[in-house]
């Protein structure tokens, strides 16, 4: 299971390119589909690289990013 | 606006989302525009502060005289370049609430001027949010008073002359010049590192805000990929190799009391 998760609103995203610079191992990339408003949308290419550092969700200028974290066991709470 | 309906793996937790401030209506900007990151840090600094039920933002004429459509908080908006004299208006009459205007670079920094200096020469106690993109976006494109000496636009194809329009207006240095202001900064969105630094600078304005200090102004240097005619990505670097050449980053008044 990769660390992270990104999930991108395809109808939200207008295929500007500026997640996919912006993340650091190289995850994102362009689809090649295509949303209502035609634009190409950017989706998860690798996403076993993913750390879920949310760098694209920052730099994306639509706010069509969610980002999900792995989160580590819990340590269980004394009663 | 179709909603996100993907299976999350148990074990997941979300770390990024959409910030409650902002309304569900997707940006009417062009692709790769560098007002949705600097709306969204305004979003998120409501939430942080817990404002959003009495925050009341300025819309300007520009690309973001839609601004109302976008946020989960009243809006008044102004006539071209007025938003400091409405807000100083709306401050004075109902001081409780926390006032904000956004405004790009032909509305605050050209039609604008005297609004702002003499708001910020008040040391009215609202926060300004300064846009600035060197051209005018929403009309198509032309010089205006931020655009850089040699830079082309459709009314300066030739690159700007500066024996015949001048040198730009470095507005944040003007202010900063003033007694009145309490916080006069440059930011820029164009990495992941410069956005926490503007993140931290808005919050930083309206926390002034909030604690009756005055006059805070975030001017933050944005990309208009349609009109510089340059796919998102150039345009980004356009903002680190012209644009913070001459308008460089970093706080040029901090009033600390």
């Amino acid at each position: 299971m990769p660390k992270g998760l990104v999930v991108i609103d395809r109808e939200r995203c207008k295929g500007c390119g500026l997640c996919i610079d912006a993340c650091p191992f190289g995850v994102l990339g362009f689809s090649g589909e295509y949303n209502s408003s035609g634009y190409n949308v950017a989706t998860m290419l690798h996403p076993e690289k993913c750390t879920g550092c949310a760098i694209c969700a920052q730099m994306c200028p639509d706010v069509a990013i969610e980002v999900y974290r792995q989160q580590p066991d819990q340590p269980k709470e004394a009663v | 606006m179709s909603q996100v309906s993907v299976e999350i793996p148990p074990g997941y937790q979300k770390v990024f989302g959409r910030p409650r401030a902002l309304s569900d209506a997707p940006y009417t900007y062009c692709p790769g525009c560098h007002h949705g990151i600097i709306g969204r840090l305004i979003a998120e600094a409501i939430d942080e502060l817990g404002i959003q039920g009495r925050t009341v933002g300025i819309a300007p004429v520009g690309c973001s005289v839609f601004l109302y459509r976008f946020y989960r908080c009243d809006f008044i908006q102004a006539a071209h370049g007025r938003a400091c004299a409405v807000a100083t208006g709306l401050k004075r009459a109902n001081p409780d609430l926390i006032v904000f205007s956004y405004q790009g670079d032909g509305d605050l920094a050209a039609i604008g001027t005297a609004e702002t200096v003499h708001a910020a020469a008040r040391g009215e106690n609202f926060t300004v949010i300064f846009v600035n993109n060197q051209i005018y976006g929403m009309t198509g494109g032309e010089m205006a008073p931020t655009t850089l000496p040699g830079q082309r636009t459709v009314t300066t194809p030739q690159g700007r002359d500066v024996a015949l329009t001048g040198y730009p207006l470095k507005i944040s240095e003007m202010l900063a010049q003033l007694d009145a202001p309490a916080y006069i900064t440059r930011q820029s969105v164009h990495d992941a590192r410069h956005v926490q630094l503007a993140r931290k600078a808005i919050l930083k304005a309206f926390r002034n805000q909030l604690e009756g200090k005055g006059f805070s102004l975030v001017e933050v240097l944005a990309t208009c990929p349609t009109n510089f005619r340059m796919p998102p990505v150039e345009a980004q670097k356009w903002v680190t190799e012209k644009a913070m050449q001459f308008f460089p980053l970093g706080d040029l008044k901090v009033r600390d009391e």
